[in-house]
């Protein structure tokens, strides 16, 4: 972490760089605390409900296909190993490794989403849906107790999640369009630091998901 | 006084303008990255917003004079009082202390030139207007008649504008996040040379404990409004029993947030108070330490004691029991810092100026806001307490009591150091004793109509109560006149030659030795500190 230098000008009101890319990491922990507890208040509605309706979220779980979730899964988690990779070479002052691994990582994102814009799809044509909106009336549900409120919980859940990909997608485009443009160096690297930290979040979010959703069984 | 910055004095430099003189332009306002101005702008509304949640408050004891229809019809009379509460929490308390004074004096106090993010700052700002704009639209469309709490199954199935003044909580919840955010992150890296953290003033512990409370407790909140809006718009149903939900988990959710956010609206308020007794006993604080952690010990045992507001919805036994011993314990930290405070001024030279007549004002409201909490703690006692005006009046000694005499007595304290002005001392003090009698003549009464069973939130009542209502329907116009006077008072002010001194309380912390109003870096040269805020 020596590696802040005198020549990059940050702001004013820091004592000196090393300051200011401290104060940001500390800023953006804090942010990410704020997240995984918005996320926990989901994950307790989440709780409650299974506990209540232990079957309901057994028979629920299988019309979400494991296989598709578990490649979301592995697309994430490659995707933070290439975002990892970004910001390193960003560090050392790899500009194009780091702009291409940012690219991978994007390229990653978007297929998570494509595999989530399948699975929502087939659940909206089935009307596994969420409260009042739900119409599905299969076999599985026989004697079985409000399975909306499953579906209402997945739907806000990965709903929640997949608005956070998109917005990491947001801010990694504009990393890599700054990278391009050349304001980073491996004496100031802090935003791309900073959204990988925020990536890594939401992949791990998505870690949770996966087996409480769709491996409840 | 054993601080000392180099003044500007010293050098032979000419002194810097002030910060109000550094830019000018409506510009200069819109778009600036200065704290102090960014403090000033959201004093601005937060006073406006007490003003318009006052109007609404006065409606209300205004229509609770006689039993029946007095001036609205009930359907008015609901929306009157939700307006009230929801102006008065989300646009008034939580940011009335740290956003407004905190801003403004927190980086002084530290001997910090801004807060570590200024952009994020101003964005805070501009995200409270925009949540105040949807809660203006809220009331301008048929409003919201839930009560400021958005109790389920009732808040899915009123037609009244639930989803903007829900989509306004949620909003401002946010600008109340990043503001907590900033203030942690400048607490650690902006404090000025030899600042340890066991040499901060008590205000600078009390908004970071505030601060880490807002960080872990308005996600939830967040995510609660979420899922209420989901509940109208998706129609969801985990809250709607209707459907197979609880809507006792929309209780917890309400509460998991919103009894930590009690803690957000006072612990400014208990940093205020430490600076104001400090400061005019002319004394060092009594147990400096133990002020500052029982902030700390306030913001955790806070988030453990939610469970109080549900002794009545059929929560178990032994989770009502586990709910009353954990509130209780919040006592004991709240009561290390009344007793210290008073241990304080115990054989201080007190100089009795206006902010000192609010902080002693604030130590006996807040000492009754306090100790009936216990009886509503209590969860026998609850069940016969439980949505009286007891409540009501318990939670107006904490908040308003507490709270806003806090935020009086500061903004008293900090106004020279802010304008650059000094008001009438006659005045000021009068208008606080006014408020003061006013302020137990409307809630003082409200203890006993609860305890005799008036139950809150009722547009009608049986004529027996009618004495005590309409008494404290009149305390609350006395309370009123206070705050005009007091508003004369410091407005009053503006319209005059600056001639504040740079230290006219004989305060020890850093924000008294710059200038007043002080230049645009706060400092003219870096402050260092080498003893404690209170060193004499
Ligand atoms: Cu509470």
């Amino acid at each position: 972490m020596a590696i802040m230098g005198r020549e990059y000008h940050h702001a004013h009101h820091f004592p000196s760089a090393r300051a200011e890319a401290d104060a940001a990491k500390l800023g953006m922990w804090t942010f990410l605390a704020t997240e995984v507890l918005m996320f926990s208040g989901l994950f307790m509605a989440y709780t409650a409900y299974r506990s209540t309706h232990a079957e309901m979220f057994k028979a629920a779980h299988q019309l979400l296909d494991w296989r598709l979730g578990g490649l979301n899964t592995l697309v994430l988690i490659l995707s933070s190993l290439t975002m990892a990779l970004g910001v390193r070479s960003a560090q050392q002052n790899k500009r194009e490794q780091s702009a291409f691994y940012l690219v991978v990582t994007l390229l990653c994102a978007g297929a998570f989403l494509v595999v989530k814009y399948f699975e929502y799809t087939h659940k909206i044509h089935l009307g596994l849906l969420p409260g009042g909106y739900y119409t599905y009336n299969g076999p599985e549900f026989a004697g079985i107790d409000s399975p909306h409120i499953f579906f209402g919980i997945y739907f806000l859940l990965t709903g929640l999640h997949g608005f956070h990909v998109l917005f990491g997608m947001i801010a990694i485009t504009w990393i890599l369009l700054r990278t391009t443009r050349g304001d980073f160096s491996s004496k100031y690297y802090t935003p791309v630091e900073l959204v990988g930290l925020y990536w890594h979040l939401v992949d791990l979010i998505w870690i949770y998901l996966f087996p409480l959703l769709y491996l409840v069984g | 006084m054993t601080q000392y910055s180099p003044k500007s004095a010293q050098g032979d430099r000419p002194a810097s303008p002030s910060f109000y003189k550094a830019a000018r332009g409506i510009g200069s306002w819109l778009y600036t990255l200065d704290h102090k101005r960014i403090g000033i702008m959201y004093l601005v509304f937060v006073l406006a917003a007490f003003l318009l949640g006052g109007v609404f408050a006065l409606l209300v004891r205004t229509e609770l004079l006689t039993p029946g229809k007095t001036i609205v019809d009930a359907n008015t009379y609901n929306r009157l009082f939700t307006l009230h509460g929801v102006v008065m929490v989300f646009l008034v308390i939580i940011p009335s202390i740290p956003a407004s004074l905190g801003n403004l004096i927190l980086p002084l106090q530290l001997g910090a030139k801004d807060v570590a993010f200024p952009r994020l700052n101003l964005a805070s700002f501009y995200i409270y207007l925009i949540g105040a704009c949807f809660a203006l639209y809220s009331l301008v469309n048929g409003a919201v008649d839930t009560g400021w709490t958005f109790y389920t199954p009732y808040s899915n199935t009123t037609d009244t504008s639930v989803i903007s003044m829900v989509l306004a909580a949620f909003i401002l919840g946010f600008s109340s996040i990043f503001t907590g955010l900033n203030f942690i992150a400048t607490t650690h890296s902006l404090r000025a040379p030899g600042m340890t953290f066991f040499r901060m003033p008590l205000f600078v512990w009390a908004l970071y404990a505030t601060s880490v409370i807002q960080i872990l407790a308005t996600p939830v909140l967040a995510i609660t409004l979420l899922l209420l809006l989901a509940e109208r718009v998706l129609k969801v149903g985990i809250f709607d029993p209707a459907m197979g939900g609880d809507a006792v988990l929309f209780q917890h959710f309400f509460w998991f947030y919103s009894h930590p956010a009690v803690y957000i609206m006072i612990v400014p308020g208990f940093g205020v108070v430490s600076e104001l007794i400090t400061t005019f006993s002319r004394k060092p604080i009594f147990g400096y330490r133990a002020i500052a952690m029982s902030s700390i010990g306030i913001a955790i045992i806070g988030f453990l004691v939610w469970g109080h507001h549900m002794f009545t919805a059929g929560q178990s036994e032994i989770a009502g029991m586990i709910f009353s011993f954990l509130t209780f314990l919040v006592a004991i930290p709240t009561a290390i810092k009344v007793l210290n405070w008073t241990a304080t001024m115990y054989r201080g030279s007190i100089v009795l100026r206006t902010p000192m007549w609010y902080a002693i004002g604030f130590l006996y409201l807040f000492t009754v806001g306090g100790l009936t909490g216990m009886y509503l703690a209590t969860a026998g006692t609850d069940v016969h307490l439980h949505d009286t005006y007891f409540v009501v009046a318990h939670f107006h000694f904490v908040m308003m009591g507490g709270t806003m005499f806090a935020f009086l007595g500061g903004l008293h304290y900090w106004w020279p150091k802010i304008t650059g002005r000094m008001y009438n001392e006659t005045l000021g003090s009068f208008a606080c004793l006014v408020a003061f009698i006013g302020f137990n003549m409307t809630f003082l009464t409200q203890f006993v109509l609860g305890a005799q069973g008036m139950p809150r939130r009722y547009y009608n009542y049986l004529d027996q109560f009618q004495p005590l209502h309409a008494f404290s329907s009149v305390g609350s116009y006395v309370l009123g006149l206070g705050f005009l006077l007091s508003a004369v008072c410091l407005l009053g002010t503006l319209f005059k030659k600056s001639d504040a001194p740079d230290n006219p309380w004989e305060g020890t912390t850093l924000e008294w030795q710059t200038a007043s109003p002080p230049p645009l870096e706060n400092f003219h040269d870096q402050p260092a500190v080498n003893a404690g805020p209170y060193d004499r």
